[in-house]
């Protein structure tokens, strides 16, 4: 029975990726362990091998082609004495969007990964709200004079660019963390920065999360300025207790003596089928303290026009990004200096029926539901919080002034989380301007599930979103 | 010379010959013999001690009477240690303890009002009342603190040593802690990080015997402080640290194996404190023997007035003016943390982010 061999995927989130290079040509013997050909994603580059034997009898995508799904067939294999134009016609009949059932043999060809995060390679998120991240209305920012050229770039590029143009500007700055400098990141964030800076100022720690984040707050007292990234922020768990205890509070105690001037930055919430452990939504926790501000963008402007604010804050910053959005495209000002301000949420699209409120990856849940709420006749207003501390609790309450209703949006917990904080603020200051109650679409009250169908029920979805809309307008 | 005979100061870790310290035996600070003490060095040590030692027992005073509040922690016992290491260090070189930090500041050049006053939580206090006994800072006198978190000050002592090679500006970070501290598992993420960049810090560890109320026996599988850097390859010693001299000595050889760019150094300091943990310590783990016994026999502050008195031929007369002039500044201070106003209530929401 011949074989299909199915584009694989590198990582939890991994979508689609490019065929770089066929190693194996139409007619070679093929043994198990035998790399085939060469796959490439935005972060990483990676070999296929072979997992079973034969004759690659056909190669179904040629190589250099772009954006090849996950599970797309790119060849088949003829098993030993089969005809490889039996083959070939056994992959033009499993060629259609539904893979035949020998494309199940995906499942058996682990791939050889180089240059890409320690994890389970896993099948992409299925239901992924950002398979096209949704734009949000770009609306004009002071930072941003007319007629400014916009360049499309991912979130990981801004990212990148942003703690470059910091370091160029200041010696003070530099990066530490876990496979930061010859690794080029884990995520490929901190990518070409040793090749520019060096070892000096970007530097790879050993894996002591609690060690690494004492020892940049430390050198934060002198007066330098670390970007410590976390892996994920699920290790910075490790840490806490210098970015709370040590970095958090001593400018106080100290009576503003001893500022602490570093960002702590890193993916943070669920990636994909990576479990419990790895998929926890931390904005609540640190945005519970006083002396921390707490940032986590959507959008690529907002990562690097934030990121710079936060290097050049004289405060400590908890930066929260998303691995997913890592690789989403979005429209980014090319300006010479982009700075934002911190504290400042955004008008992400204009309406006047409900005000969804969301941060981060929150944000595909509430633009996509907004989206379906106009085929339906509701203008959605979406607010984009982007600083989750200080919180821009005015840019709400003038929305609700006027909606009158609003929907929080995190794939946090519910309790204690950023929904209920919001509600409770809207509570004490614009109780009169409500006609309905505040309603929280969160992720659930559950350690994140493994399996993809029950992954997929514990974070929110855009029909809770557009479900919670139309509750508070009694629809 | 009426010295008292000294414990050697032994050497262990740093399996590779090439990096042992210059010398590990008594008599030598690696640039040759030690430096003889001066008559003023001595009268300068013997200030500071006593300096300490009657600020806290004035702070201890001033607790009982209700003027401090919280945890209270006092030093009296461990003087020789940051006096000793004060005396070797130079202009520039930081210092980060954990919460039993009085004697570390004053031996800083920190004012005994400011001190005292953050005691008493006022407005005059060096985190303007709002740190306490264990928060407080001086960029001025590089004192980074007073960190309430135990073995919290390890990593962020390692940190001032990285900001020191990240601006290559010669400084030295002493970071000190307790045998209670050396079980926390950062320090020894700090050790590696250290020894892994050669960073010059020298980790002071002051044992003085009790974590708390849990002796070191209990406590500690490796109760030889100095060995607890051996598989990172960092040097350490065992000193009496009740012994101003052989203090000062140590950390003569390690700063300067730490300045030098060999990386961090430890030094074990055995010393004791005579007093309970805190201010709220019956100290029922220990006999009441043990402690009259090192307080008669060992005493830092007794053992550095005989020389004065023995050696230096100095008179009854001429300590206890010096006696005086430190219960001057010492009752200044008290009276100033007595007196001082509370923060304004405005204070409450300053500081928090600049």
């Amino acid at each position: 029975m011949p074989i299909d061999v199915l584009m694989p995927a590198l990582s939890p989130t991994m979508e689609q990726g490019k065929l770089a290079k066929w190693l194996k040509k139409e007619g070679d013997t093929v043994k198990s362990g035998d790399v085939l050909a060469e796959i490439e994603t935005d972060k990483a580059t990676m070999e296929v091998e072979a997992v079973d034997e034969g004759v690659l009898a056909k190669i179904l995508v040629a190589e250099g082609t772009d954006e090849v799904k996950v599970n797309t067939p790119i060849a088949v294999i003829a098993g030993e004495g089969e005809d490889a134009s039996a083959a070939q016609a056994s992959s033009k009949a499993s060629s259609g969007p539904e893979t035949s059932k020998d494309a199940k043999v995906a499942e058996s060809m682990p791939p050889v990964v180089t240059g890409e995060a320690p994890k389970v390679a896993a099948a992409p998120k299925s239901d992924s709200a950002v398979a096209n991240p949704p734009q949000p209305d770009v609306e004009p920012e002071p930072e941003v004079p007319a007629g400014t050229e916009f360049v499309t770039m991912t979130v990981r590029e801004a990212l990148r660019d942003a703690m470059a143009e910091e370091m160029r500007r200041s010696g003070d700055v530099f990066v530490m963390g876990e496979e930061v400098a010859e690794y080029q990141g884990a995520y490929k964030v901190t990518q070409g920065l040793l090749q520019e800076f060096g070892a000096k100022r970007v530097i790879d720690t050993p894996i002591t999360e609690h060690g690494f984040a004492g020892v940049a707050t430390g050198a934060a007292f002198t007066g330098l300025r670390p970007v410590v990234e976390f892996m994920t922020f699920n290790f910075a768990m490790q840490a806490i207790d210098h970015i709370i205890n040590s970095a958090a509070k001593t400018l106080y105690m100290s009576g503003g003596q001893l500022g602490c001037p570093i960002v702590f930055r890193g993916p943070n919430g669920a990636a994909a089928r990576v479990g419990a452990q790895h998929s926890q939504d931390y904005t609540a926790w640190y945005s519970s303290i006083p002396g921390l501000k707490v940032i986590a963008p959507y959008t690529a402007a907002d990562a690097k026009g934030l990121l710079k604010a936060a290097i050049r804050d004289p405060n400590p910053v908890v930066f929260l990004e998303n691995e997913i959005l890592y690789g989403q495209s979005f429209q980014v000002p090319k300006l010479d200096d982009f700075v934002l301000p911190i504290g400042k949420a955004r008008v992400a699209r204009a309406g006047k029926d409900v005000t969804i409120v969301s941060f981060s990856i929150g944000m595909s849940y509430a633009l996509k539901a907004a989206d379906e709420l106009a085929k339906e006749g509701i203008e959605a207003e979406v607010i984009d919080l982007r600083t989750i501390r200080p919180l821009d609790i005015d840019t709400i309450i003038r929305s609700v002034a006027k909606t009158h209703r609003i929907v929080t949006v995190e794939e946090g917990w519910a309790q204690s989380g950023i929904g209920a904080e919001i509600g409770a603020r809207l509570m004490e200051k614009a109780f009169d301007h409500l006609d309905a109650p505040v309603l929280r679409v969160s992720g659930k009250d559950v350690p994140m599930p493994y399996a993809a169908n029950l992954e997929k029920l514990a974070l929110p979805s855009v029909a809770e979103v557009i479900e919670a809309a139309k509750a508070v307008m009694y629809r | 010379m009426a010295v008292a005979a000294r414990k050697p100061a032994r050497t262990t870790a740093a399996p590779k010959s090439a990096q042992k310290p210059a010398s590990k035996s008594a008599g030598k600070n690696g640039k040759g013999e030690a430096r003889a003490w001066t008559k003023d060095e001595e009268v300068r040590a013997y200030r500071e001690m006593l300096l300490i030692r009657r600020f806290e027992e004035k702070a201890g005073q001033m607790y009982g009477m209700g003027l401090i509040g919280g945890f209270c922690h006092l030093y009296i016992g461990q003087e020789a240690v940051v006096v000793g290491m004060q005396m070797a260090t130079k202009e520039g070189d930081q210092v980060i303890t954990g919460y039993r930090d009085h004697g570390h500041m004053l031996a800083c050049g920190m004012d005994a009002k400011g001190v005292m006053a953050e005691l008493t939580g006022r407005r005059g206090g060096y985190s303007r009342g709002k740190g306490g006994s264990m928060h407080m800072f001086s960029k001025e006198k590089h004192f980074y603190g007073g960190h309430g978190i135990v073995g919290a000050q390890v990593s962020l002592g390692t940190g001032l040593a990285f900001a020191n090679s990240y601006r290559e500006n010669g400084n030295v970070s002493l970071t000190y802690f307790g045998d209670g501290a050396a079980n926390q598992g950062q320090v020894y993420e700090s050790f590696n990080m250290a020894e892994l960049w050669k960073l010059p810090v020298v980790y002071i560890i002051e044992n003085n015997k009790y974590a708390m109320g849990t002796s070191v026996n209990r406590a500690s599988a490796q109760t030889d402080f100095s060995k607890r850097g051996v598989s990172f390859n960092i040097p350490g010693e065992q000193v009496d640290g009740m012994d101003v001299r052989a203090v000062r000595e140590a950390g003569e050889r390690a700063i300067a194996w730490a300045r030098s760019g060999k990386g961090p150094y430890i030094l074990e300091m055995q010393t004791y404190r005579y007093r309970g943990h805190s201010m709220s310590d019956p100290a029922k783990y220990r006999t009441k023997d043990e402690v009259t016994r090192m307080r008669e026999e060992r005493d830092p502050i007794e053992q550095v007035r005989r020389r004065l008195l023995e050696q230096w031929k100095m008179k009854e007369e001429e300590l206890k003016a010096i006696d005086a002039e430190v219960r001057e500044i010492v009752n200044e201070s008290a009276e100033f943390a007595t007196h001082d106003p509370e923060p304004d209530p405005s204070e409450l929401y300053t500081d928090i982010v600049l």
